[in-house]
């Protein structure tokens, strides 16, 4: 198949591409979501991002907030911002680091003002940035605007056996054609963390990836109370085949294809050395996944599932494909793109990475994905431990 | 062409995944190798459901598994030809 070279895309302020035109209003702060939430029923075309931390945070968990913050509102899949907290000076900072982009962004603070008067400024703010909005059209723009992150999740041995390895096809096609590319999950590489390290494309990228891993593994090993024999691969996965740990991790590696990573990056870290693949460090629940994924600037999401995540993000349209007939079948509201003909060799690997790559290029042109049409918005910061 | 029992991702795998519902004892199978598109025969030994995998050479004990075309383990109990390869006969290295 030949790859097309452009899709419809919004571009942007910074130059980047969008495949949404979100206008988000984002709460700094737990306290925040109320206002944040009427201000969006208010005004139509815009959409609330509510979440529950922000307050008495400190130190690597507080930057984290502020990146995951800042990467959202700077994503290219939103138009333009408009940022809700507390108090003027975290506001503001986050603020101003998405003016950076040249996006239309403005903060609010609610200290001394209430949350009624709040809402009404804020409203009439939000109603300029959605009718402005409103009149960005889709252009040409190169398909290397695309910059697609992939986790996957309710794996099953379907998941390992076709649905990942038509990922990994399709960044295969990809990663030639100049697209970012982004993996993470640190958690579920285990038992395949030395093959996953020599996918470092420098010794760099492979060093980074080591310490990575093994902060991960040694928080693990301080928390657990056994050695996760017990427990990885789970009950479940033995029942469903699943003999070792290193099998499980293998069939989460299939996700991208013959493909090296250039750099690892601190969980909604941007990439900042071009195109290509990225590791990113993240848990393996997937709303987190996604949120920090998005963050990072990610405007396409590939999400395969075996026995069928129902998983969708505000800002980056989650596309979800399947191998698992039955799930396919049973949740298909769910299921975008159906390659379980690939078990019955219907259709093989090549033909089933062309599927995805058709599908992904319809997404990223518009087209709403189950999730998106369902009106899944999971947006979960990922703390990385006890507040204040 | 459409139709298998059997898949194996790798080349070098030394083990397979049954994709019917179950394999049954003294089964002539279909394998299909995804690599390369290539189609191989087994006959079974064992009983064996969806999804678990099967032995598409003999193995000894301290043999490693090869799945993905990457170790998944190493063999405890020795294995033949067309048996069920599970929890009762290979282990992780990693503990």
């Amino acid at each position: 198949m030949e790859i097309p070279k452009t899709f419809l895309g919004y571009k942007r302020e910074d130059g980047r591409t969008g495949t949404r035109n979100h206008v988000i209003i984002l709460p700094v702060d737990d306290i925040s979501n109320a206002c944040a939430e009427a201000v969006a029923n208010n005004i139509k075309g815009t959409i609330a991002l509510p979440h529950s931390y922000g307050r008495l945070q400190f130190g690597a968990d507080l930057e984290l907030h502020f990146r995951t913050m800042i990467g959202t509102g700077k994503n290219p899949n939103v138009a333009a911002v408009i940022v809700i907290g507390i108090e003027p000076k975290w506001t503001k900072r986050i603020v101003d680091a998405i003016a950076t982009t040249g996006k239309p962004v403005e903060g609010f603070s609610i200290e001394g003002v209430g949350d009624i008067d709040t809402i009404a400024r804020v409203s009439k703010k939000a109603q300029e940035f959605s009718i402005w909005a409103s009149e960005k059209q889709r252009e040409e723009r190169p398909i290397s605007d695309l910059w697609i992150s992939v986790k996957c999740g309710e794996s099953d041995t379907t998941s390992g056996l076709a649905s990942n390895p038509t990922v990994g096809n399709l960044m295969d096609k990809l990663e030639p054609l100049g697209v970012h590319l982004c993996f993470g999950e640190t958690s579920e590489l285990t038992g395949a963390e030395t093959v996953c390290e020599k996918r470092g494309k420098t010794p760099e990228a492979q060093e980074k990836f080591r310490k990575t891993w093994s902060s991960y593994n040694d928080f693990i090993l301080k928390e657990a109370t056994d050695d996760l024999s017990e427990s990885q691969p789970t009950a479940g996965n033995i029942a469903g085949g699943l003999t070792t740990i290193e099998e499980k991790a293998f069939g989460n590696f299939q996700k991208i294809g013959g493909c090296k990573f250039i750099d690892v990056l601190e969980p909604a870290e941007e990439p900042t050395k071009g195109p290509g693949l990225y590791f990113m460090d993240t848990s393996s629940a997937a709303a987190e996944c996604v949120t920090l994924q998005a963050a990072g600037g990610f405007n396409l999401h590939l999400f395969p599932t075996g026995q069928g995540n129902i998983i969708g993000n505000p800002i980056e349209p989650v596309v979800k494909l399947t191998a698992n007939p039955l799930t396919a079948r049973t949740m298909s509201e769910h299921i975008d793109v159906d390659v379980s003909k690939i078990l019955s060799r219907e259709m093989n690997l090549d033909e089933a990475g062309d599927e995805l790559i058709k599908a992904t290029i319809r997404v990223a042109n518009g087209r709403l994905t189950c999730a998106e049409a369902l009106g899944h918005r999971e947006f979960v910061m990922t703390k990385l431990y006890r507040s204040a | 062409m459409a139709g298998t029992d059997i898949i194996i991702h790798d080349e070098k795998d030394n083990v397979g995944v049954v994709v019917i519902e179950k394999i049954t004892p003294k089964q002539d199978c279909d394998c299909w190798i995804m690599e390369n598109d290539k189609s191989v025969k087994i006959q079974s030994m064992d009983e064996i459901p969806l999804g678990h995998k099967i032995a598409m050479t003999d193995l000894n004990e301290g043999d490693t598994i090869l799945k993905y075309g990457h170790d998944i383990g190493k063999v405890v109990k020795s294995i033949k030809k067309g048996e069920h390869v599970h929890v009762h006969n290979v282990k992780t290295k990693k503990w």
